[in-house]
């Protein structure tokens, strides 16, 4: 049972709480959410801490990856999205630092649970719905109606676009979670290969280091994916396409 | 599957927004301000430091035209110095030619004058010479005198055909 490959992905609690008769323990999961606001804060505010001119190496990664967002978000969804700056970067160093923090061996995934994954492709669809409709009130349903298709083509092209507009939420949480879940199992079922082949086990363990360097680029891939769609979205609730 | 354990939902969901929410307050509020402060006061540095290479870069220009137009004016002035002496040297060196040719003229007519004066003396005594020698020629040959008449008709038609008369 020791062995099972989704035993990592148990929830244990650490310390047991409960508020208004809801469960909030204290978990293995939140002390990865812990870890990576930690990490974020002082990655960003430690780095910044001198405000030089020319910036250091430390300086230069923090003013990089704010234009990596900046940047991001001006191409998807133009300038009227910078408003929305500090959320997806937020969204993005956040999934970026759980995904990474999950690399550690024995460490815990958080993304790798779509409940957290869902909760937070649930928020970015909800929070873009409003956007959508508070800028162009009932108008934001054309969004269902691409422009210059025949009338005879519309009555089928509105339900997909609904269609597809309402999984959104879905897709994009079942993207990262399944490439972290996936991912993390395979690498423990090739662990497990490794000593029960014995001498062998040379082969999955070299296996397993080339699958490692890929699970670091889907790490950061997925991250960057997540956030991009985000503004993707948001385009959409600004723009109307 | 773990992750379908439904009594793990809320306390993930619980410590996701509370780390989350601190997560975006704490970059909303302190820590991107900070960055987009020092993003932004570099720019403006830059575009300073810009303006003002090309305030001095003008100045330069403008230096080197206000060079430029006193060499062209000192250059020109020259020129006219330079001008006006090649004429007053020209004017005085025509001046003293005039004066030199004046003078040789003059000298050139009194010579003429002398020279006319002697050939004219000289052409007067021809005949007499011519009269002398021709009744010297005429005894020696002859052993006569001859007669004057004869002589001088022969000097007169000699001498017209000579053009010397």
């Amino acid at each position: 049972m020791a062995h099972n490959p989704l035993d990592q992905f148990r929830i244990n609690r650490i310390v047991e709480l409960e508020a208004g008769g809801i469960d909030v323990s204290f978990t293995n999961s939140s002390v990865f959410m812990v870890a990576a606001l930690i990490v974020i804060c002082a990655f960003v505010i430690l780095g910044m801490r001198q405000k030089a001119l020319v910036p250091g190496r430390w300086q230069s990664m923090v003013e990089m990856s704010y234009e990596l967002v900046a940047n991001m978000i001006r191409d998807t969804a133009g300038s009227e999205a910078q408003r929305y700056f500090p959320f997806i970067f937020s969204l993005f160093t956040f999934i970026l630092a759980l995904n990474l923090l999950g690399m550690i061996p024995y460490s815990f995934t958080v993304t790798s649970h779509i409940v957290v994954t869902f909760a937070m492709s649930g928020f970015v669809f909800i929070g873009v719905t409003i956007i959508g409709f508070s800028r162009h009130g009932i108008g934001y349903t054309k969004l269902f109606a691409p422009k210059g298709a025949s009338p005879i083509l519309l009555v089928i092209l509105i339900p997909i676009e609904i269609i597809s507009y309402f999984i959104r939420p879905i897709s994009l949480s079942v993207r990262l979670f399944a490439n972290m879940m996936a991912g993390h199992t395979m690498l423990k079922v090739f662990a497990g290969f490794v000593i029960s082949l014995g001498m062998y086990g040379i082969l999955p363990l070299a296996f397993m280091v080339a699958l490692t360097g890929l699970e670091i680029i889907v790490a950061i891939l997925q991250a960057y994916i997540f956030s991009i769609l985000a503004c993707i979205y948001l385009n959409d609730a600004i723009h109307l396409h | 599957m773990p992750q379908l354990e439904l009594n793990d939902f809320a306390p993930q969901l619980f410590w996701l927004v509370i780390t989350f929410g601190a997560l975006y307050l704490l970059m909303a509020k302190v820590a991107l301000p900070r960055v987009s402060d020092v993003l932004l006061s570099r720019e403006q540095r830059i575009a300073n430091d810009l303006d003002a290479a090309q305030k001095l870069n003008n100045e330069a220009q403008d230096a080197l035209r206000a060079y430029e137009a006193a060499l062209s004016e000192a250059r020109a002035k020259a020129s006219a110095l330079a001008a006006e002496t090649r004429a007053k040297v020209q004017a005085d060196a025509a001046v003293q030619q005039a004066e030199a040719e004046a003078r040789l003229a003059e000298r050139a007519t009194e010579a003429e004058a002398q020279i006319r004066a002697a050939r004219d003396d000289a052409m007067a005594n021809v005949r007499e010479i011519a009269e002398s020698a021709t009744r010297d020629v005429v005894s020696q040959l002859l052993g006569t005198t001859p007669d004057d008449a004869i002589v001088n008709a022969a000097l007169d038609a000699e001498l017209t055909r000579a053009g010397l008369n």
